[in-house]
């Protein structure tokens, strides 16, 4: 019953943050916002007992990737401030579009799926150490993949973003 | 214990939240961010379908670590790609940017 | 060997083919070399042919129940399979004694006789075409391909007979001969396929079985006017009509002398010896349809014998009074031909196919040798021409009129003495000569069958051909020349002369195989080999085989009408030759009957004003109807297609069609336009899209199906 209201609590704070995200018409807030809702869902990592999940959410996205908007946010400012509005012209239909989607997916997910009532059994003891494991062994070639592209993305981050000197 | 449907709720709603950020903002750094908002709606589902259904099979930790990698990525190119429209267009606004229009 | 010879026997018509495809497609420009490849071939088939009769008259029962068949299916014809087929057996055998020989022959006589003629070519072409034809024919073992080749020959006839066609009564004579012959091919075409209709087959040997044949006899059918008649008789007559065309018997005897306008080697072989016989051989082929019915009611071989015996003494009356050298000789054929249906007519099927052999030589020869003549009168004509000697010269020229003759005997002596034994052959003069054993042999069957009012008629005849033989003989080549040219004619090269001798003997001496056992004292000496051949066939026709016993009556009827019809010719003829410019000596005393002759009894004058004036009316009024009726319906529809299509190009197609057209141009554009407003080029928009879809896929998923 704790379980529930931490987890209430912490949807909660994770999906009206999320929402400020996608709301809030400074730029510069919405990152913050952004950085509130990764930690918001590095909770729900930690209620899903996937500790290393949850460091790594942290380190990864409230650490780096919220770092790298940021500072993407001041290497464009002042290029927003003349712009009477955030959303653009479609907005409203959005809204309703989507919200009608979010409908459809609670009434799909509550309603018309049963799920099968499993109780969550108990998360092996060494699961970090399977996990490292199976990264370097079952799942080597997908884990070599993302290494290469993240070394793709790398260079061509570079590449993109560099002043050309011509 | 908390039902596996209320994971896929919060998932589902944050999703849905990335998705019209996503279509409705005009600056593409916050249609960025509201994709990372996307990317972690599905690790959550990821986490939950591992954590109530196959808990001693690592899969799903796996393809969440790897979609943090792409995503990572991601964010990486797809911001250099805004500088890069901000370099030679002087705007990140993607309503400005509209070379495919017919 | 018969089974090699057997295997081979398509070789006989394919080779005179082969040599005609030859000279038409590569060898057309050089004319030694067109004839000779035709000789070639003709020779090559010459022995093929004659390897055949030896093998025939050798062992001549053995052919009679095994003939040499070479048979091949040819095309399907409903659930059958049509059989075509050659035959080696008595009667083609016989045929095939005189026709290679005599092909070969004349073709080496052509090398003379077509010397510088433009188209020299062209004629051994015809000729080796039309040698295809005759053979094929005489070895058809079905009356379909015997048919085909038929046509083939009426066909090389046409070709020859207008083979100069910048004379417009070449070109004339040829139609003529053409379109005449049509009226009996088509006759005959019409027995063919009655033929088939009842017995279900053409091949000779099926139809003539014992069972087909009493078939045929005793299915009755009813005939305008005839009433109920045997089928057999039926048939035959309509088979008949095919021979009185070909044959130039009465009343379709009237393209014959005008035949004669094809060059004399042509007349010789097809209007003489060849093709003309073909109708002859038609009905010894075809004799068995004939014969089945019994004598009394047998229509058939009455309306054959009364043709026959009619046409013999109508075309030998005529004969008398003609000038053309070519056109007595034509009526003589018309006349001879007349023999042999008279002989069939009566039952002497052997008469009929020994006359048949020794009329092709002995004419042949008369024709060829009458060649020789006017080619020597021509050469003259063209050298007095070249020295100047216009006054000389009698206009308007013929060569081929005998009045324009006369003592040649002196200045072409081969020729001369050739013609006469052809033409002493031709009377029937006396023991020596062929003509006098072949006619001998019908007289006597006419004599001993008892068909008397036959016997006369041909005895009549025999006086009528015996005089005017003399007279065409006394008019060329006796007394003094009468013309310039006659005076300055030489003998003809040796190409020509050698084949006169050649079949001089052949005309002569052939009649001597088959003189009677019967007949006294020299009857034994050659013991009648031709019988022997002959009447094995006959006894498998159910004939009456038996050698004619001898009678003295038609003996000494022949004897005296020969030898009077000599004297009388010689009387008139002979006794004191025409001058220059002489009338006919007989034109006085006949009289109107003279006229009568001389005109042919007016008969091209009736048809032509009845059935040629009537097809030229039908033909004109058709053809008005034609131009007003046809022309009106073809140009009313014409007119109003034209009426439709201008309201159409106008209307339907100005508006209706180019309307739509644009306007679906029109549409496509402005719902283009409105269309590209969506490709605003934002992302943002196309991911809207993308979103409403997957919204309303969803809902649809999850309520809807």
């Amino acid at each position: 019953m704790v379980m529930r209201v931490v987890f209430v609590v912490v949807s909660l704070f994770t999906l009206v943050m999320a929402f400020m995200v996608v709301s809030h018409p400074t730029l510069f807030s919405s990152a913050l916002y952004l950085v509130a809702t990764f930690l918001g869902v590095a909770g729900l990592y930690v209620l899903l007992e996937a500790d290393f999940l949850a460091v790594v959410q942290v380190m990864i996205y409230v650490g780096a990737v919220s770092i790298l908007i940021i500072f993407a946010i001041m290497l464009s400012r002042g290029m927003m401030g003349k712009r009477t509005s955030s959303h653009n012209r479609q907005a409203k239909w959005v809204a309703l579009a989507s919200l009608l989607l979010a409908i459809l997916l609670l009434y799909f997910i509550t309603v018309l799926m049963r799920w099968p009532a499993v109780q969550a059994g108990p998360v092996p003891a060494g699961a970090i150490q399977m996990l490292g494991q199976d990264l370097v062994g079952r799942y080597v070639v997908p884990f070599e993949v993302a290494s290469v592209l993240l070394l793709v993305a790398l260079v061509g981050a570079i590449v993109l973003a560099r002043e050309r000197e011509i | 214990m908390i039902p596996l449907s209320w994971y896929l709720i919060v998932a589902a709603l944050l999703f849905v939240i990335g998705f019209y950020g996503a279509l409705s903002r005009r600056n593409a750094i916050a249609i960025l961010m509201s994709i990372e908002l996307m990317l972690n709606a599905v690790n959550i589902n990821f986490l939950a379908f591992w954590r109530y259904l196959t808990p001693e099979d690592m899969a799903g930790q796996v393809f969440a670590i790897i979609a943090i990698t792409v995503a990572a990525a991601e964010a990486a190119v797809g911001l250099a790609l805004v500088i890069a429209i901000y370099r030679s267009r002087d705007t990140v606004s993607v309503d400005e940017v509209d070379l495919l229009k017919g | 060997m018969s089974e090699s010879v057997r295997s081979i026997l398509w070789l006989i018509p394919l080779l005179p083919f082969l040599a005609f495809v030859a000279i038409v497609l590569f060898t057309n420009q050089n004319k030694k070399v067109s004839a000779g490849v035709e000789i070639g071939a003709m020779s090559l088939s010459w022995l093929i042919s004659w390897l055949a009769v030896i093998i025939a008259i050798w062992n001549p029962h053995q052919i009679v129940e095994h003939p040499l068949i070479l048979s091949f299916p040819w095309f399907p014809a409903g659930q059958t399979v049509y059989q075509g087929g050659m035959i080696i057996d008595i009667p083609s055998a016989a045929m095939l004694i005189m026709v290679p020989s005599l092909i070969t022959l004349i073709s080496i006589y052509s090398i003379g006789y077509m010397e510088g003629d433009p188209r020299y070519s062209r004629f051994f072409a015809y000729m080796a075409l039309f040698a295809t034809g005759m053979l094929g024919l005489v070895i058809a073992d079905n009356l379909l391909m015997f048919f085909i080749f038929w046509e083939i020959m009426g066909l090389c006839s046409y070709l020859l007979i207008g083979f100069w066609f910048e004379k417009k009564s070449a070109y004339q004579a040829g139609l003529k001969a053409f379109l005449t012959t049509r009226i009996g091919d088509v006759i005959l075409m019409a027995g063919m396929v009655m033929l088939y209709a009842y017995s279900g087959s053409l091949t000779f040997r099926e139809i003539f079985s014992a069972a087909n044949l009493e078939h045929l006899a005793s299915l009755q059918l009813a005939v305008p006017i005839a009433g109920s008649v045997p089928v057999a008789v039926v048939l035959a007559v309509l088979i008949f009509w095919g021979a009185i065309g070909k044959s130039a018997q009465f009343p379709l005897h009237v393209w014959l002398p005008d035949a004669m306008e094809g060059p004399t080697p042509v007349s010789a072989l097809i209007h003489a010896a060849t093709m003309v016989s073909a109708g002859v051989f038609l009905v010894l082929r075809t004799f068995p349809l004939f014969y089945v019915v019994a004598e009394g009611n047998n229509g058939a071989m009455h309306f054959v014998a009364f043709i026959g015996t009619f046409t013999a003494l109508f075309a030998a009356s005529i004969a008398v009074a003609q000038f053309d050298i070519k056109r007595v000789l034509a009526y003589s054929t018309i006349s001879q031909l007349g023999y042999m249906f008279a002989a069939l007519g009566i039952g002497a099927y052997y008469a009929a196919i020994f006359h048949l052999l020794m009329h092709s030589f002995f004419k042949a020869l008369l024709f060829l040798a009458s060649g020789s003549v006017i080619h020597g009168l021509e050469h003259a004509h063209h050298h007095l021409e070249h020295e100047g000697h216009h006054e000389e010269l009698w206009l308007p020229f013929d060569p081929n009129d005998m009045r324009f003759m006369g003592g040649l005997l002196r200045k072409m002596p081969v020729t001369a003495w050739t013609f006469i034994a052809g033409g002493l052959s031709l009377s029937g003069f006396p023991l020596l000569f062929s003509g006098f054993w072949s006619k001998d042999a019908i007289l006597g069957s006419a004599w001993s069958t008892e068909h008397l009012v036959v016997f006369w008629t041909l005895a009549t005849a025999a006086f009528f051909t015996a005089f005017y033989t003399t007279r065409q003989i006394c008019m060329s080549f006796c007394g003094k020349p009468r013309t310039a040219m006659a005076a300055h004619a030489n003998e003809s090269p040796g190409t020509m002369t050698t084949p006169l001798v050649l079949i001089a003997i052949a005309a002569v001496a052939g009649g001597w195989f088959g003189i009677p056992k019967s007949f006294p004292a020299i009857g034994r000496l050659v013991n009648d080999p031709f019988h022997h051949f002959i009447a094995p066939y006959m006894m498998f026709l159910h004939l009456e085989a038996a050698p004619e016993p001898f009678y003295v009556g038609p003996l000494l009827v022949s004897f005296s009408v020969v030898l009077g019809g000599i004297f009388f010719g010689w009387l008139i003829y002979g006794w004191r030759p025409m001058k220059a410019g002489d009338p006919d000596p007989l034109e006085q005393p006949l009289g109107p009957l003279w006229t009568i002759l001389n005109h042919k009894y007016w008969l091209d004058e009736l048809y032509s004003a009845t059935v040629i004036a009537f097809a030229i009316w039908l033909a004109k009024a058709l053809a008005l109807f034609d131009k007003v009726v046809i022309d009106g319906i073809v140009n009313g529809v014409g007119y109003l297609a034209r009426v439709v299509a201008r309201w159409l190009h106008s209307f339907f197609d100005g508006v209706i069609i180019e309307g739509i057209v644009n306007g679906v141009a029109t549409i496509s554009n402005w719902f283009g336009q409105w269309m590209r407003q969506i490709q605003t080029g934002q992302v943002q928009n196309y991911l809207f899209a993308i979103l409403l879809t997957l919204v309303i896929l969803l809902g649809a998923d999850l309520f809807i199906i």
